[in-house]
Order: structure tokens, then sequence, then C-alpha cells
């Protein structure tokens, strides 16, 4: 798999999450995503960044622009050193929060990415990675 | 700070949301819509989302509370003009936004709230309400 564009971004406030959301797009224009592909991945980021902010208490993420054979896509990459999460699979549930949201933000995600991956280490912090294809 | 600007036309009051919503933006828009609620007296609330290239549950937490604090103060909130690829997005994510009125276009739900209008001034409602015009 080789990576065609790679874009780091701190996530430090809502201006942020906004840049995030901005940069996913223009790389998923690159991708040659759909409008529909193009909106679920930038969702899902700013959903994620939200949560790398809210409840991480900041982080940064790492853009990818991938091309694997014939087939592009974008890989997100979340991480905060924040305090952690102790139940995983509780926090994937949907209307589960802790944050005062409507916890939808990791399950919602999920569903909009093909694929999710989430390390958590409570004390230590989260990384969450999402990756989306081009649909043919 | 930027705000949001809020229209009056007739008994109802437009909103178009044309930049990419943040936070403090989001707070600032609750506030000043309430207010003019109030001062306005208005029974409608018409937000215009057509340039909004996505609606997270950020951005769909404000609408539901624009739309629960807008009922309490007796007004009703229609959104319009959400892309498709929203639309289909929202749903994927979980969001319904279950609580809000939604039409397709700013005539559907002008109709909506004209509607409704009609329907108490049929009733008297209007003149027992008050005019509290600007």
């Amino acid at each position: 798999m080789a990576i065609a564009r790679s874009e780091r971004l701190p996530i430090r406030s809502g201006d942020d999450v906004v840049r995030v959301r901005q940069i996913t797009r223009t790389l998923s224009v690159e991708a040659g995503f759909g409008l529909v592909d193009q909106t679920k991945i930038v969702t899902a980021a700013s959903e994620l960044a939200r949560n790398t902010l809210d409840y991480g208490g900041g982080g940064e993420v790492h853009c990818e622009l991938l091309h694997e054979g014939r087939r592009k896509g974008l890989r997100l990459t979340f991480e905060d050193q924040g305090p952690g999460i102790p139940d995983v699979e509780k926090a994937l549930t949907d209307h589960y929060t802790t944050g005062g949201g409507l916890g939808l933000g990791l399950g919602g995600a999920k569903r909009l990415s093909n694929e999710f991956h989430i390390e958590s280490t409570v004390g230590v912090g989260t990384r969450v990675t999402i990756a989306r294809w081009k649909s043919t | 700070m930027d705000r949001i600007p809020i229209l009056k036309l007739g008994g109802a009051l437009i909103v178009t949301i044309q930049v990419d919503m943040h936070d403090r933006l989001a707070v600032a828009l609750e506030e000043d819509l309430s207010e003019r609620i109030v001062r306005t007296g208005a029974r409608g609330v018409l937000i215009e989302i057509s340039a909004l290239e996505i609606v997270d549950s950020f951005i769909g937490r404000m609408l539901d509370n624009i739309a629960a604090v807008s009922r309490v103060l007796d007004a009703e909130v229609v959104v319009v003009g959400m892309r498709p690829a929203v639309a289909i997005t929202l749903v994927e994510l979980g969001l319904t936004l279950a609580g809000i009125k939604t039409a397709l276009n700013v005539e559907r739900g002008m109709a909506m709230i004209q509607a409704r209008l009609a329907e108490e001034d049929a009733d008297g409602v209007e003149s027992a309400h008050g005019h509290r015009e600007e």
C-alpha cells in the first residue's frame, strides 16, 4: 500500500475541528470519492475530531491518501493523551455518553467507515483509526 | 464575533446557515433566536441548511436544542433544504432528527408555518396571544 499524501493537524479548538473537516474533504476529492462517500468520511472525521477535543482533551489527526493497486482510499488516525476509555465496547454503544453529547460519535463514525480500529489505555490515551475506500 | 443573521417575514423568523458551524456560533444562534422569538412573538422559525456540507451529531444536537427551546416559547421550527448526501449520512450516523419538523425547501417550509398561523388565526388564538411587533 502506497501513501500518496499525508497531513498532520492539531486538534485543540473548535476551529481545528472545522480544519479537520476541510482537509478530509480535500483528500476525499483527491481520492475520487463521490459526493455521498465524501460526506460520510467528512462526517466521521468531524465526530472523531470532536471526541478528541471534548473527551481526549485535544490531540492530533494524521490524514493519509492511500493507493492500493488501483483502489484509492483515505485513512485517518486520531490520537490523544487524554484519560482513555475504560470500556471501549460500551463507548461504541449508541447513545452512551459521559460528556453530555448524543453518544453517537464512535458508533456513528464506525458505521460511516469501511475500516475502524480503536486502542485505548486508561491514563495513557486513545487512538482511533478509520479508513474508507472509493466505492466502485 | 460572527453571528448568523435572523430575518423576520410576517409571523415567521428565517435563518440561513451559510457558514461552517462551530461551537460559539451555535451557542450565539440559540441565544439570538430565543431572544428574537420573544421580542417579535414569532410563531414559526425556518432554518435553511442547503449550504451545510455535513450535519454531524454536534450540529444535530444544536438543531434539536433550538427546536426544543422554540417549542417552549411557542414557536415551531422547520428545517429545510438538507442536501441528499447529508440526509443519507445523517441516518447512517444514527441521527433521525425525530424532534424536528423538516421540509424539502423554503417554499414548503413556509407553507407549513403559514398553515399553522392560519389555523391559529381561525381558532382566535392570535387575538388572545396578542401582537408583539418590533
